[in-house]
């Protein structure tokens, strides 16, 4: 099984189809990439400002957000406290990566984890259980939306003057399609039907009660938890 | 408080939001590996990619107008007919583009 080590072919075998397979998902990225861009420009951020914030904070509903309060002087405590709430599912996200590091040397995983956004960990994730992946793979996939990421929001970002109304193309709306578009590919059966009620349900009530990005920890946490005590097979235990 | 000129709380801004992300994503690949890896707690991380991204999706879907509520469900529909996530994700944006254009 592993008894040689890897080759350094192989792993480029991984990073290529890992690139490859995000391709598709890299565009829509690049699609709400550009709006951000938009935002950015009008907010007074430069390019350049944009362009680090892309390849050091990498998190595209947080930069969202960020760019939406980018107010002077700067609610920096403000700022960081609502990034900090929208990126509390990369605890988690990071946490169900943790099969798929099995293994490996901890330099990797402090590399490797930086690059792990939203849309290659829901590819590679999908991915997991039907055939091999590796951290390669995810590798991949993460170059491939962060190329798309820092294209898209520097085009935009550049043709903020030819494009005033984004909104008229649908364009604000992508952000919604692609994990429309996404979420699916979780779905593994009946079993997740109640799982998933509880959880939009959650989401819609939190999102109105609380302020802030609460309401997609909120709803996440609930629906796992549904999920983990739902009875499959008659079970007495409830210890922990 | 200390006065910073605009450009460097420009750049405090972006580190701590940097710092904050990262930690994040760190910390919970390093202590994963501290807790239990069957049971419950293992039907709870698997069920998490699912509701974490439907949680992001649902208010944002709602908050997008009855347009919005039609290119969500075709969306999905499509997804889960195709599997395709590009050609899925185009069918709600034209929709939506299109319910703009013709002023709905």
């Amino acid at each position: 099984m592993n008894n040689n080590p890897t080759l350094p072919r192989e792993h480029l075998h991984h990073l290529r189809i890992g690139f490859t397979a995000n391709l598709v998902v890299a565009a829509s990225v690049g699609a709400y990439g550009s709006v951000l861009g938009l935002l950015a420009a009008q907010k007074g951020l430069t390019w350049f400002q944009l362009l680090i914030m892309n390849l050091s904070v990498f998190a595209g509903s947080a930069q969202f957000v960020m760019v939406d309060m980018w107010f002077p002087p700067l609610p920096i405590m403000e700022i960081t406290l609502a990034v900090l709430i929208i990126n509390m599912r990369y605890l988690l996200i990071g946490a169900s990566l943790n099969p798929l590091f099995e293994g490996k040397a901890l330099y990797q995983k402090i590399l490797f984890i930086h690059l792990v956004a939203d849309e290659n960990w829901a590819i590679t994730m999908a991915r997991f259980h039907k055939t091999t992946t590796s951290i390669w793979f995810l590798l991949g996939g993460g170059i491939c939306v962060q190329a798309a990421w820092c294209s898209g929001t520097i085009l935009g970002h550049r043709l903020g003057a030819v494009i005033s109304n984004p909104e008229q193309f649908g364009l604000d709306f992508s952000f919604v399609a692609v994990f429309t578009a996404l979420v699916f590919s979780f779905w593994k059966g009946r079993q997740d039907l109640l799982p998933w009620l509880v959880a939009a349900t959650v989401a819609i009530v939190s999102e109105s009660l609380l302020p802030g990005k609460w309401y997609i920890v909120c709803g996440g946490i609930s629906g796992a938890l549904v999920a983990a005590f739902q009875p499959v097979k008659p079970e007495g235990r409830t210890d922990d | 408080m200390i006065n910073l000129t605009p450009e460097q709380a420009t750049w405090l801004t972006i580190f701590c939001a940097a710092t904050i992300t990262y930690s994040l994503r760190l910390s919970g690949l390093l202590l994963a590996g501290r807790l239990p890896k069957t049971g419950r707690f293992k039907k709870f991380m698997d069920a998490l990619p699912g509701t974490i991204l439907l949680s992001l999706i649902v208010p944002a879907a709602i908050g997008a107008g009855p347009i919005g509520w039609l290119a969500t469900a075709l969306t999905g529909l499509c997804s889960l007919k195709t599997g395709n996530v590009f050609v899925s994700m185009l069918v709600g944006i034209v929709i939506v583009a299109a319910g703009r254009w013709f002023g709905l």
